[in-house]
């Protein structure tokens, strides 16, 4: 299909968002949301992504599919695709200590695991309620646990991460809990190297 | 003062045991006399009076010297613990060969041969329990994420080092002022082979002491695990090489498939008994007493099996802990993985504490050839190699990875690459035909007292000073549970997005193929339902319960107990002071109840099997009473009606209930 994009332009917009990615990396996954793109408008829908059958059998598919599309939009273009897939990119050691001053990258430590807390957070009020939490359990446990004991669970959870006793977790809490697990490797795809 | 006195007290008893051993050896002298006379006095048949007291000695020789060697070895290792100070500046390997040398040399001044580390009773013996206690309690996720580098530092690392020292050696033998230029080239690489490896059970006891990083732990010691299929296979070639002398393409090439199916078919003997081991454990549950006994007789078995066949037996161990591990988990006691817990760690400490006792003994021992030159350069091409070839390989493994490895830990990794009690005994194994044999067990213990006490001694300052990442201390905390899992649901998703099939792609075909067909075949009950998590938390739990018990303490603050999981915590209005000391008497009267009962049925043999159901029992009391303490607290405390029903046809597994047997 005529690509409405030239992989240079794509390039060029992504590096200055700072994503630095090479030539072979857009080219690869440009192909793949061609593949996607059943309708040949450029764009994705969510039937698009429902049909990825990875997703389909995932638990937490739904939220996964929404994190690509922006508020209230339905359709994502390749730019957006590439912003969402950008969280997952390894981190290089000479981005460290690049300009202090220019924003963080988005694949940075604080912004993968910002990703990842919203999509706990769908009402996006920067907290992790109890029942956000729940909802999140059952999707993971299944069908066959009762309400009470995941109820146990998630209260166990606040407990052990809330420091402020506002009975939900905040992003610093969230942080703070995670402070032992590796994310610069659990969150990268060696794929977007 | 103290302190001195038992300082002398434990010298006393150093030498006291230690002079007893040889004495006790030479006592068949006096016995054989005895045995003469009595034929005597039978043939004459004058009538001798009945012995009331007789020594005889012989009967229990064997039995009693072994025990009194182990009894030496775990004295020397009570007794550095004691002395202040010592046992965090030197570690414990060093003073137990210490010890090792000073029996040995009082055994030497008495006239008696010392006993030397039979190759035999070592890898028999004394090496399962360590491998097994390793393999069990394996760390799995640190274990697979960094699985490639281990390979690669494993198999590629060791052919290096054992073609480096084998070829430099060779090249320094030719040098006429050697004096040794009787040694052919193969000599040279089989006695690389043997030194090259990295050893598990000194780097167990040197790196146990450090509480280094995770990453960097599990690199040195699962590189001293996978090493062994390499060392097997290199060690074999050459012994029948240098017998026969050449050295064909064709061997070569055999050689290669023989360390495919050394370290392959090793690990599949160890995975069949590992999913026999599973299996045996889903019928135990009537049977308790005898669980643990499984786990140990069917990974010594599976080490067995693969020693016969001439696999890596080491490969195999690991393979049957790592397999059974979360089924057998799922389906034995409380009390039975405790027991499989301490049984392992007492073996192990047992059998490494000999070990090294007896490397000290068999270096007063054994046949010594010196030959500065080459001993020396020994010393020095290991280090130089082990450095290289770190270097060398970190270099490659960094373009593969996400998390590269730094200057530092690439230091602690060649620094505590320590040779131990394997390369002895691969040593000592060698045939006498070999001319050069005493000159290289010389080598070989020198290499070994190098690493383990230069090295050994010197790698905790060094991690001090180069401030290196020690371990993190944590307790088991169900968020990062939580999180770690919706984490890998998120990258498997994403993975999904791309199209690209890797690790969590794989991970959670894995876990998607044993849910559906593994588990319900090797887990009891209806327990092969539950999801992880759930698992995961119940443990938790129930470790927090025991340990409330078990230190009589109770939560002074009402809200945070545990058994308050199920009313929530937004609601509990303030109790009376009467009220609060009514549930803790209730609580304590029925936990303490059950510790009593416990404690006084299980001192005899024979009421094990009552005090088994006993366990039922309490548990089940447990339940119930955990069960009798909720409810009271839901009368005293308001619980907030706006609780969901539950959704119809949803089975109840009830969590309060849930500490299944």
């Amino acid at each position: 299909s005529g690509s409405n994009f030239s992989t240079i332009t794509v390039c060029r917009e992504l590096h200055e968002m700072g994503f630095h990615v090479s030539h072979s990396q857009i080219t690869r996954l440009y192909s793949r949301f061609t593949s996607l793109d059943k309708g040949e408008n450029g764009t994705l829908s969510r039937e698009d992504f429902q049909r990825i059958p990875e997703l389909a059998i995932n638990p937490l598919g739904d939220r996964i599919i929404n994190a690509f599309f922006p508020e209230g939009e339905d359709q994502v273009n390749f730019r957006g695709f590439m912003r969402t897939l950008a969280h997952f990119r390894p981190i290089e050691d000479n981005e460290k200590n690049k300009d202090p001053t220019a924003s963080e990258p988005l694949n940075s430590r604080t912004n993968k695991l910002l990703f990842a807390f919203q999509l706990y957070d769908l009402d996006r009020d920067d907290k992790i309620s109890r029942d956000e939490l729940l909802q999140v359990l059952r999707m993971m446990v299944g069908v066959n646990i009762s309400d009470e004991q995941l109820g146990s669970i998630a209260d166990r959870t606040i407990q052990e991460a809330d420091q402020n006793g506002d009975n939900s977790i905040s992003f610093n809490e969230f942080i703070k809990v995670l402070e032992k697990v590796d994310v610069e490797q659990k969150m990268s795809i060696r794929f977007l190297h | 003062s103290g302190s001195f006195l038992l300082v002398y007290l434990y010298i006393f008893l150093v030498v006291f045991v230690g002079i007893g051993l040889p004495i006790e050896a030479s006592a068949p002298a006096y016995q054989s006399h005895g045995t003469e006379g009595s034929h005597l006095t039978n043939i004459t048949n004058t009538k001798k009076a009945f012995p009331v007291l007789a020594v005889n000695y012989e009967h229990v020789r064997k039995p009693f010297e072994i025990a009194l060697w182990i009894l030496l070895a775990l004295l020397m290792k009570l007794g550095f613990h004691l002395i202040p100070r010592l046992s965090a500046v030197v570690p414990e390997s060093c003073l137990l060969i210490v010890v090792g040398l000073l029996v040995g040399g009082l055994i030497k001044v008495i006239g008696e041969e010392p006993p030397v580390l039979d190759s035999q009773l070592f890898f028999l013996c004394l090496l399962p329990p360590i491998i097994l206690d390793a393999g069990y309690f394996l760390p799995i996720r640190p274990f697979t994420e960094n699985v490639g580098t281990i390979l690669v530092f494993a198999v590629i690392g060791t052919l290096w080092n054992a073609f480096f020292m084998g070829g430099l050696l060779y090249a320094l033998c030719q040098i006429e002022s050697v004096g040794l230029s009787g040694v052919d080239l193969l000599a040279c690489l089989l006695f690389g082979s043997i030194v090259s490896a990295v050893d598990p059970v000194a780097v167990l006891a040197v790196f146990e002491e450090i509480h280094i990083n995770e990453l960097v732990h599990i690199l040195v010691f699962g590189e001293s695990l996978l090493n062994d299929a390499v060392t097997v296979v290199l060690y074999n070639l050459f012994e029948e090489f240098s017998k026969v002398g050449t050295v064909t393409v064709l061997d070569v090439f055999l050689g290669v498939v023989c360390f495919f199916v050394v370290s392959l078919g090793g690990v599949l003997v160890g995975a069949i008994y590992g999913f026999l081991a599973a299996f045996t454990s889903r019928f135990t549950s009537h049977t308790r007493v005898i669980e643990p006994l499984f786990v140990f007789l069917y990974s010594y078995m599976a080490y067995l099996s693969s020693e016969m066949f001439h696999l890596s037996g080491i490969m195999a161990l690991i393979a049957c802990g790592v397999v059974m591990r979360p089924y057998v988990e799922a389906n034995i006691s409380h009390k039975s993985y405790t027991t499989i817990k301490y049984f392992l760690k007492m073996w192990s400490s047992v059998s490494e504490t000999l070990i090294f006792i007896f490397l000290g003994v068999s270096t007063v021992a054994g046949p010594h050839a010196w030959n500065w030159t080459f001993v020396i350069t020994t010393v020095i091409l290991c280090l130089v190699s082990r450095v290289l070839g770190v270097i060398g390989l970190t270099f490659i493994i960094n373009k593969f990875r996400i998390v590269k490895l730094t200057k530092k830990d690439q230091f602690i990794v060649a620094y505590g690459g320590l040779r131990g009690a394997i390369a002895f005994s691969l040593g000592y194994l060698l045939s006498n035909s070999h001319q050069m044999r005493n000159l290289f067990l010389t080598a070989i213990i020198t290499v070994i007292f190098f690493t383990v006490f230069v090295q050994g001694m010197t790698i905790r300052p060094l991690v001090e000073l180069l401030a290196v990442k020690k371990k993190k201390e944590s307790k088991p905390s169900i968020n990062e549970e939580i999180h770690t899992e919706f984490l890998d649901h998120l990258l498997t998703g994403v993975e999904g997005v791309c199209g690209h099939y890797g690790h969590y792609h794989w991970k959670e075909k894995l876990n998607r193929f044993n849910k559906t067909y593994v588990k319900r075949w090797l887990i009891a009950g209806e327990n092969f339902k539950e999801p992880e998590l759930i698992a995961f938390y119940r443990k938790m739990e129930l470790k927090q319960a025991i340990m409330m018990v078990e230190s009589g303490q109770l939560p002074s603050v009402l809200p945070s107990t545990i058994s308050m999981q199920n009313i929530q915590p937004r609601a509990i209005p303030r109790v009376s002071k009467k009220r609060e000391e009514e549930i803790r008497r209730i609580l304590r009267a029925n936990l303490q109840n059950n510790k009593q009962k416990m404690r006084s049925r299980s001192y005899s043999r024979h009421t094990l099997f009552d005090a088994d159901e006993e366990d039922n029992v309490s548990e089940v009391r447990l339940r119930k009473t955990k069960m009798e303490m909720e409810r009271r607290m839901s009368h005293y405390l308001t619980v907030p009606a706006n609780r969901e029903s539950p959704r119809p046809g949803v089975r109840r597994v009830r969590f309060e209930s849930g500490l299944s047997v």
